[in-house]
């Protein structure tokens, strides 16, 4: 039983990531109407600038969890800048095709330049050692992880939903001319929401690079199993996809457990499990 | 052709150096390094393997006396398929003798089969799988550094000694970590030691932590990585976090390299038990060539086992050339010579290649030093225990190679 | 929205006529190939990838479902074939039918899961489904993991034609290529072909014309998926191994761009594409891990500038459909 707290909680640290990259992907997707498959890319050059900022400028980890999301999110709105809104009015599909694209040469910019097995992040002081929790010994890094990408989700959260720029947000979406007939700058603000999902993934990439070695290729699988936490979810709803991915984090968790054999590949039954009883996805309108 | 490239360069050179010899015999040698150049291994073989086969051909002194040798390198990618088709365009059209390197078993093993189809050579540095002098052996393949029997029976052995006596495996889920688990443990009971359990993870976890309770929850001393690559660095560096080296407990790799070492940091790295069979430090004649390597290479790093691997076969290969007279080209002829003749060179010292193609020398069990212990880059292990030759690779009694006659 | 595809020129008798001169044209020079003093492996190789885009370019040029997924069909045929003809010892033609018939079998299975949903949940769930092979395969043992089926036998195909003789396993593949190709051929232009192309138009038009959209694009989806089975069958014979390359889906990736490449929805395409990316892998092999690169930057530039593709925009260039 004692395991069994341990498995939950280590399976919502996985959670935590889920839900960060999941929710800029529905961010992105509600205002863009693109699947982006470069997210994966951006969550690694997140945990990249960290170690770049680290190693090259001795700025450390909390400047880092500030500045690696804005300098990501700049040349994600960049590339929004520079391509993605050529795609405006044509096929969903070609911006998925574009977004892999870009996905393809990052990965393979970054792996021609630093290998593949990965550069060292060291936990930061303040947050090394561990607390004994009673039934598990709980590093206080990842406690802070999940706290942490709580309240990131909820803060964005609250921005789309409960605030007037949300607000304008939401009204783009749906109706992109009434809005620009408002006087709103609707081009500006797709970039700044291009912007906004592609911070979330680098923070995300921040947060994991204590965690796991600066890699290349660390979002690359990552993006897939997210790809299916949407699906399941659907990306209708900012707070559904929040909690999909928390929820998908504690399953796997406990699939590690119960069955670890199938613990990579648990979500993906899942998403054929929900696909067939319910298409649409658990909180999703219909696409 | 890109791959042409460094052979464009380095076989102008040595062409007119042999033109100058008269050519009573054939003695043209093609040699081509299939490695990974730029993907998860390219630090373990890579351009190093390049360098390193250049070198051997340099030592050689062959050119001078009037054979002419190319070097080719290309990049398998680490697909079988690109391994293959790769591997017979090389010796249908490039006229290739030798494959060297061809680290990735996968790859391995399908280059295997061509090189014998076709009858060339496959001098092989980088692949772990032990397959390849066991039920895949060739006549005409060699395994030269190490295979997965060899590193796990050397580390369960030592380990079990050293009062290691209880195990828990954290297995990468497929065959090779399968493979990998399973005969650690054969070892680990024969020499008195007892396995308490496994956790399976899958391939290419980014996270670690279920897997790791679970070892930290069975109490056991040691705990043995059978995985490879990103999964043995992760799961060290995750372990660090949760505290389990502190804790008492030992972590043991199963298969892991000093290029792991080096991206790790000796902060996290510490205290890791593994088996290597060439380390730069060990002697006077290793130390020698490791300079002069580190100082061609562009980030000066010192030389892997795969990659001395490869100066160290090709020196052994030269020198069967060299007795036979000339006419490289019949693969297996060649392949017997090598197996007749003692191997001997600075790096792996003495040793001798068995019928079924294994090469035999000392396996070390080194244990990472601490931060503090190090003198300076690139000074990472201290030598714990060493296994001769012939006790640590899987004896022919046990073998399945339809070469070995029984 | 615009569709994937904006060929908007019409079946005519006329563009029949050019495709089948291209078609013959394409044929012979196929044919002469071995003569030629080509290295015939690398035109082998290519020939079973034309086929599998082409297969691809069926599901989205005609049907526009874009799969992100269908190196699960190569990987798996080619697995099947692999095992029966090594384990099992039956002769390459068994071989090629028991893994054209898996690919098939799950062609039903996951086309059932994925046409639930459109656009682009339908790429996100046959990129999740294949992962989920991916991982299958990547554990189950009959597929020795990492380490792949190695050392296929070719065999002797029909008891008279020897694959180990590189002319004849030529001409077998090419065989094989240009009969699935002319299946396509045919299905595009047949009635059935017809509807799917309407239901990539409007589909909503189609469904109040009565047509039953799901059960068209699920026949559409299978076939597709049979299609690509029997490219990763044919497949096992010329690189004789079986790996998990082929599931990966960095393949998936490479599919979708030799179809970009050739022109999406054109009939000759796919296979101007495939020869074109496995040409690139061959000879830029040296650069290893530049060659993802460059393919990111061949999928950005065809996207940005020319979205026909090659073989689209010498068609539009001479309004001819091809």
């Amino acid at each position: 039983m004692q395991a069994l707290y341990a498995q939950l909680l280590v399976g919502l640290i996985n959670g935590s990531f889920y839900a960060l990259l999941s929710l800029g992907l529905a961010v992105i997707f509600g205002m863009l109407n693109i699947i982006n498959f470069a997210h994966g890319a951006l969550y690694m050059m997140g945990a990249f600038t960290a170690y770049f900022l680290l190693n090259l400028f001795g700025i450390g980890y909390w400047w880092a969890l500030l500045i690696a999301p804005i300098v990501v999110g700049i040349f994600g709105m960049i590339l929004e800048r520079t391509m993605l809104q050529w795609l405006a009015g044509l096929d969903h599909l070609y911006g998925l095709l574009l977004t892999f694209g870009i996905a393809l040469i990052v990965q393979g910019v970054f792996q021609n330049y630093f290998g593949s097995s990965g550069l060292p992040y060291a936990i930061p002081d303040e947050l090394k050692g561990g607390m004994n929790l009673g039934f598990m010994f709980l590093p206080i890094y990842r406690g802070w992880v999940v706290v942490f990408s709580l309240v990131v989700c909820l803060a964005t959260w609250f921005l789309i939903e409960k605030t007037r720029l949300g607000a304008y947000l939401r009204a783009a979406t749906e109706n992109p001319t009434l809005v620009r007939a408002f006087g709103i700058n609707v081009p500006r603000m797709i970039t700044l929401t291009y912007g906004l999902g592609v911070g979330l993934a680098a923070l995300a990439g921040v947060l994991s690079a204590p965690i796991n070695q600066v890699r290349p290729l660390m979002g690359a699988d990552l993006i897939i199993v997210v790809f299916a936490v949407v699906v399941i979810g659907g990306m209708g709803s900012i707070m559904g996809s929040i909690i999909t991915g928390f929820a998908l984090g504690v399953i796997e968790g406990l699939t590690k457990y119960f069955y670890p054999e199938a613990s990579n590949t648990v979500v993906f039954v899942l998403m054929v499990l929900v696909l067939l009883i319910k298409p649409t996805g658990l909180t999703g309108r219909a696409a | 052709m890109k791959q042409q490239l460094s052979a464009l360069l380095l076989g102008t050179a040595l062409s007119f150096a042999a033109a100058s010899g008269a050519l009573a015999q054939d003695k043209t040698i093609k040699i081509g390094v299939l490695t990974d150049n730029s993907g998860l291994y390219s630090d373990l073989g890579g351009a190093g393997s390049t360098l390193a086969a250049q070198m051997a051909v340099e030592d050689s002194g062959l050119a001078a006396k009037g054979w002419k040798i190319d070097i080719i390198s290309a990049d398998h990618q680490n697909k079988p398929d690109i391994g293959t088709s790769m591997a017979r365009q090389w010796i249908d059209v490039e006229k290739v003798d030798i494959f060297m390197d061809v680290l990735n078993s996968g790859v391995a093993l399908a280059v295997n089969n061509v090189v014998k189809e076709k009858n060339a050579i496959m001098i092989n540095t980088g692949a772990a799988s032990s397959d390849l002098t066991n039920a895949q052996c060739s006549p005409n393949t060699i395994h030269w550094v190490y295979d997965t029997y060899m590193l796990a029976n050397s580390t369960g052995q030592a380990l079990v000694k050293a009062g290691g006596d209880t195990w828990y495996f954290l297995t990468a889920d497929y065959a090779f970590g399968h493979a990998l688990e399973r005969d650690t443990a054969a070892v680990v009971t024969k020499s008195g030691g007892k396995v308490i359990g496994a956790v399976r993870h899958p391939l290419n976890t980014a996270d670690f932590s279920s897997f790791l309770l679970q070892a930290q929850a069975s109490k056991a001393k040691i705990i043995g990585m059978a995985n490879a690559g990103g999964d043995t660095t992760n799961t060290i560096k995750q372990a660090a976090e949760f505290g389990i080296v502190a804790g008492g407990q030992k972590l043991a790799g199963l298969l892991l390299f000093i290029t792991d070492v080096n991206s790790l940091g000796l902060k996290v790295a510490q205290g890791l038990n593994f088996t290597e069979t060439f380390y730069w430090d060990l002697n006077d004649g290793t130390r020698a060539f490791s300079k002069r390597f580190s100082e061609k290479m562009k980030n000066k790093a010192m030389p892997s086992m795969v990659q001395a691997g490869v100066y160290s076969g090709l020196v052994h290969y030269f020198k069967a050339l060299e007795a036979m007279g000339g006419n490289p080209h019949d693969g297996a002829k060649v392949v017997a010579k090598m197996k007749e003749m003692p191997t001997d060179d600075p790096l792996f010292g003495k040793g001798t290649i068995r019928v079924d193609g294994r090469k035999l020398h000392p396996a070390y069990l080194f244990e990472v030093k601490k931060p503090e212990e190090s003198k300076g880059p690139w000074d990472y292990y201290k030598l714990i225990g060493t296994t001769p030759g012939d006790q640590a690779f899987r004896p022919l009694s046990e073998s399945a190679c339809p070469l070995v006659k029984k | 929205m615009s569709a994937l595809t904006d060929d908007t020129l019409p079946a005519s008798p006329r563009a029949m006529r050019d495709e089948m001169i291209v078609f013959v044209a394409m044929a012979v020079l196929l044919a002469i190939v071995p003569a030629t003093g080509i290295y015939p492996f690398f035109v082998m190789q290519a020939l079973c990838f034309a086929l599998l885009a082409c297969a691809f370019n069926l599901l989205i040029g005609f049907g526009g479902l874009l799969s992100f997924g269908h190196a699960m069909f190569l990987g798996s045929a080619g697995y099947f074939t692999a095992h029966a003809v090594k384990e099992w010892g039956v002769s390459p033609e068994i071989g090629i039918i028991i893994g054209t018939a898996g690919a098939a079998v799950l062609g039903v299975i996951t086309g059932y899961v994925s046409i639930r949903r459109q656009g682009i949940y339908f790429s996100m769930i046959t990129l999740a489904l294949s992962q989920l092979l991916y991982f299958i395969y990547l554990q189950a043992p009959f597929t020795h993991g990492e380490d792949g089926i190695q050392g296929i036998p070719q065999g002797k195909m029909f008891w008279v034609l020897d694959l180990s003789k590189p002319t004849i396993l030529y001409y077998v593949v090419l065989v094989g290529f240009l009969a699935g190709f002319l299946l396509i051929f045919r299905t595009i232009n047949s009635p059935f072909g017809e509807v799917l192309k309407s239901i990539r138009e409007n589909e909503q038009r189609a469904i109040s014309l009565g047509y039953k959209t799901d059960q068209y694009k699920l026949m559409a989806f299978i076939l597709s998926g049979t299609i690509a089975g029997f490219a990763g069958s044919l497949k096992v014979f010329v690189a004789q191994n079986a790996s998990l390359t082929d599931v990966h889906w960095t393949m998936s990736g490479e599919i979708v761009l030799m179809t970009l490449v050739g022109g999406l929805g054109t009939i000759f395409g796919p296979v101007v594409g495939a020869f074109i990316i496995i040409a690139m892998q061959q000879y830029l092999a040296g650069f290893g891990q530049w060659v993802l690169v460059i393919q990111g930057v061949i999928f950005v530039a065809c996207v940005l500038t020319f979205r026909r593709g090659l073989v689209g925009e010498i068609g539009h260039y001479f309004r001819r459909s091809l």
